[in-house]
Order: structure tokens, then sequence, then C-alpha cells
């Protein structure tokens, strides 16, 4: 099967800070996977990448057979790192402009996911807390029928109640030609509802494995692991 | 139903686990149909591709039927369910034994203890899912 996200030797480099180095990932679809690391290994900017934002230095990268471009843009499903919503703007105003730029936007679905979260339509973004804005902004990513979900840090600012409602969102949404990638510190509340794990060190791929796999040839959780690895 | 699944082992064995002790148990009985893959994988926060090699591998052992178009039924026989529930107790068992055994109790002991001790009389305390 023809892997939803495939990079090759990717390199980039942040004057001479190598963010990512001669990096190997390819996620089927279908797949849910985790992308894990300690901070400065390169999740951002692999994520970045895939999301069209940043160009690679060398290497390919190939979304759906295709490399990073408009055509791209229409099938992957970026959750930034920050909140990127026009402050000035309701949660309402977002949610039309979802659905004018991205053709497999489903209205009624944020619509749904908004109520979910007791999240109002009238409210301005720019007076929402941290944790909301995040709310609104993941409500909207998920509400695409994209082949690739790009999630940088969705669990970071929320609390831990809206936290397994996105979660169960994620895996009820996602969709059997999709794959989502995304970005966690929040290891042990995770690891459940992943398929793989893709755990960078300084831009390098240390391990791309399944979950089980890794918990029955390690006789640890994913996080567990990951603290013995990167023990300080 | 109420799941548990704890670190250190792989996710679908503690599914399998879990899955047999509720046949086993009656909470879902003999011919009954279990929800499916992706109703089930939600209640438990797991991944539904995990849920999804769980029942398979139940399926496989013919503690699960696949109906075409309706889901999975428990199939079950009597005797399966009999074996099923001797060797969870035999795990039971050696698990307490084992426990004993850390509290630096000899075998003699742990066999009176257990003689002096009172069996739960109510049998049908259903519990709360």
């Amino acid at each position: 099967m023809q892997p939803v996200y495939e990079v090759h030797k990717l390199s980039k480099y942040y004057g001479r800070i190598r963010a990512l180095d001669h990096l190997d990932l390819a996620l089927a679809p279908g797949k849910l996977v985790g992308l894990l690391g300690p901070n400065g290994s390169g999740k951002t900017t692999l994520i970045k990448i895939g999301a069209g934002l940043l160009t690679p230095d060398q290497g390919s990268v190939l979304i759906g057979g295709m490399a990073p471009g408009p055509a791209t843009k229409a099938i992957v499903s970026y959750l930034p790192d920050r909140m990127a919503l026009p402050t000035e703007m309701t949660t309402k105003d977002v949610v039309s402009m979802y659905s004018d730029f991205f053709a497999d936007f489903d209205r009624v679905k944020a619509q749904e996911m908004l109520r979910d979260l007791h999240l109002s339509d009238s409210q301005r973004i720019g007076s929402m807390s941290k944790g909301t804005q995040e709310k609104v902004q993941l409500c909207l990513v998920m509400s695409r029928a994209a082949k690739l979900y790009l999630l940088d840090e969705p669990l970071g600012g929320v609390d831990p109640a809206a936290r397994e409602y996105i979660l169960s969102t994620i895996l009820r949404n996602y969709s059997e030609d999709s794959a989502v990638l995304f970005s966690t510190h929040l290891i042990s509340d995770i690891e459940k509802v992943l398929d793989e794990v893709a755990i960078l060190r300084q831009g390098k791929l240390l391990l791309h494995d399944s979950v089980d796999h890794l918990r029955q040839e390690k006789g640890m959780s994913v996080d567990e692991f990951f603290k013995e690895v990167f023990r300080c | 139903m109420n799941w548990n699944i704890t670190a250190g082992r792989p996710v679908y064995v503690q599914l399998i686990e879990q899955l047999e002790l509720a046949i086993v148990t009656g909470e879902y009985p003999p011919g009954s149909r279990i929800p499916a893959v992706r109703e089930l994988a939600a209640e438990a926060g797991v991944n539904p591709n995990t849920m999804q090699r769980a029942l398979q591998d139940l399926e496989s052992r013919g503690l699960l039927q696949s109906q075409r178009t309706s889901g999975r039924i428990v199939s079950a026989n009597q005797d399966t369910l009999h074996t099923l529930r001797v060797q969870r107790a035999e795990v039971y068992v050696a698990d307490f034994l084992r426990q004993m055994h850390k509290l630096g109790y000899t075998q003699e002991e742990t066999l009176e203890l257990l003689q002096k001790a009172t069996f739960p009389t109510v049998s049908n305390t259903k519990e709360e899912s």
C-alpha cells in the first residue's frame, strides 16, 4: 500500500543546527502514529515540512505520492503548535472560514464537536483562554476529511476531561485510508490509542514500531521506555 | 464493561484476557451479540485496530463467531467455557500462592488460613458496569 506520508533522507538545517538529519519515515494508511522525542528533536520541523510550511534542505517528501504544494494542502489537515486563528473572529466566523478554505470540511461535524465541548458560537477567539482556543482549533482540524492529519501537540494545554473527548474524537474520525501523526509529550495518556510510535532523537529516527510490539519486546510501556532512553 | 489496561504488557493481550473474562463470567453469554469494534474500542479507550486484533484472536479460537452482516456473537460452548474458567482459576491461585510465599507463608500455613476464611455466600452479586 502506498504510504500516506513518506520522507526519505530528509534533512533540515537552521544555521548550523541540524533539526532533521537524513530522516526516513513512512506512514501507512489507517494508522494513528505518535511522534515522540525530547524538546528540540525535530518533531515540529517534520510536521511543518509535511504541512508545506517549511522546505527541506535535502531529501524527498511525498504526501499521497505528491510533493508538498497546493494539492497536498488540500488533503493535509494541520494543527499548529500555537494559536493560528484570527483573534478578532468568533467561533462562528472561523467555522465559515474553514468551510470556505477546505472542500473536505464538514461544517455539521464541527458544530457538533464545538457543542459537545460547550464552546460558544459567538465568543471571540481573542477572549478565550489558551486551552479553549486549542479546543476550537482542534475541532476545526478534525472536522476535515483529510488523508493526513498532522497534529502538533494537540493535547498540551487542554484539561484531562477534554483530552479524553479529543482522543476519542480522533479515534472516531480517522478512516482507514487516512493517517494521523501527532506529536506529544503526554505519552502515558495516549499510548493505548496509538497504533505506532515514531521516536526522534536529534533529528534522527530512533525507533518506529507498533506500540504492542514495543511493549512486548521491552516489557515496559512506551512511557517507561521513553524515560529510560532519555534519562537526564 | 470495565476495562483496565495497565502499563508494561501489550494492549491486545490485555484486551483478550478481559474479553475472555467477560465471556466466562456471563457478561456476554453464549449466543449474545457483542458490540461493534469501534464501540468496544471507544469504550476501552484503545485503538480500533488493536481491538480488532483481539477479537480476531478470540474468533480464531472459536470463542466468537463473525456473522456476515451483523457483527460478532459469542459462540463458545459449555466445554470451552469450562476450560477457560479452570484456566483462569489456576492463574488466580498461582498468583495468590506467589504472594503468600512473598509474605513468608508456608503451604501449610496458607492452607490453614484458607480453611478459616469464609467464602462469599451471595453468588449473584452483580457488578455494576
